[in-house]
């Protein structure tokens, strides 16, 4: 009788020893559930909180890249207009270097055409003066002759003053040497520059 | 008699253990958790944050228009101005 109340003893122990594990280890798991849940409801607040701030942007920034593909035709329109095509990607390339070999959006042939080296036979100021050469006496062989003023064809007066080689076949220039820090043939500066000049014998006072 | 406490040697040597080792190891993956949430919640508020210059969008998009418009006058200018390439 003694063996079964001891044996009986044991189990209820036991088992209880099973209930208090499990009740000591699943409040700590609810205590922890409980964090995480207060964790993601921060989550979710922030998370809202983007998704309103950020809702509009697709369409802002929808409208900003519309504007500014009208104003890259727009832009692209006025050069070829005035340009030429052939021309405009010259200048283009020659400003941004390797550029026009995209073309342009809305001329999909510039893309196939030889860019002229515009850029770097001329600088932007010297095309500019000969621009201006069109209303100013600049460049012309008598100043006191008339100015190379034409209403109608008013720049392109100022081609004429360039050798005729580069009017009727540019593409016979020789190609301008490529200068600057990484031009593929350097050369070494020069000791007797900026040096005193040597005086001959039979000029000296 | 001899089952009897043969079971409660089961069950204090083998079920205490192994019922103790499951949920310890369930407790230890929820404590896991809870800094990675908090992690998650800190990142979420500093893209909620960084989400306020947003709203200068609008302001850009006022500027692109202005922009773009004073390029087309200015465009027009030049197209009046300029001759066209023959």
């Amino acid at each position: 009788m003694l063996a079964f109340a001891a044996a009986g003893a044991v189990t209820i122990l036991a088992v209880l020893l099973i209930v208090v594990a499990l009740v000591f280890y699943l409040v700590s798991v609810i205590v922890q559930l409980r964090k995480i849940t207060a964790g993601l409801d921060v989550v979710i607040t922030h998370v809202g909180e983007i998704v309103e701030k950020s809702a509009p942007v697709n369409g802002v920034v929808t409208t900003i890249n519309e504007q500014l593909d009208a104003g890259v035709e727009l832009l692209e329109g006025l050069l070829v207009k005035k340009a030429g095509i052939t021309d405009a990607v010259g200048l283009v390339d020659g400003l941004y270097a390797g550029a026009g070999a995209a073309g342009f959006r809305q001329f999909p042939e510039s893309s196939t055409i030889t860019a002229p080296r515009i850029g770097e036979v001329y600088t932007r100021g010297t095309l500019t003066l000969a621009r201006l050469g069109r209303e100013a006496p600049i460049a012309v062989g008598n100043p006191a002759g008339p100015a190379l003023r034409d209403v109608e064809r008013g720049s392109l007066a100022a081609r004429q003053l360039y050798p005729e080689v580069r009017q009727t076949r540019p593409s016979s220039l020789p190609r301008s040497p490529v200068i600057g820090t990484h031009a593929p043939v350097q050369y070494e500066q020069r000791e007797d520059i900026g040096a005193p000049r040597k005086r001959l014998p039979g000029h000296a006072r | 008699m001899i089952l009897w406490w043969l079971g409660d040697v089961v069950l204090l040597a083998v079920v205490l253990p192994v019922v103790v080792y499951l949920l310890r190891g369930v407790l230890d993956a929820a404590k896991s958790i809870v800094p990675s949430v908090q992690e998650i919640a800190n990142v979420a508020a500093a893209g909620s944050k960084d989400l306020d210059a947003a709203v200068l969008l609008l302001t850009t998009q006022e500027q692109v228009t202005q922009t773009v418009a004073g390029v087309a006058n200015y465009g027009g200018s030049l197209d009046v101005i300029l001759d066209d390439a023959r």
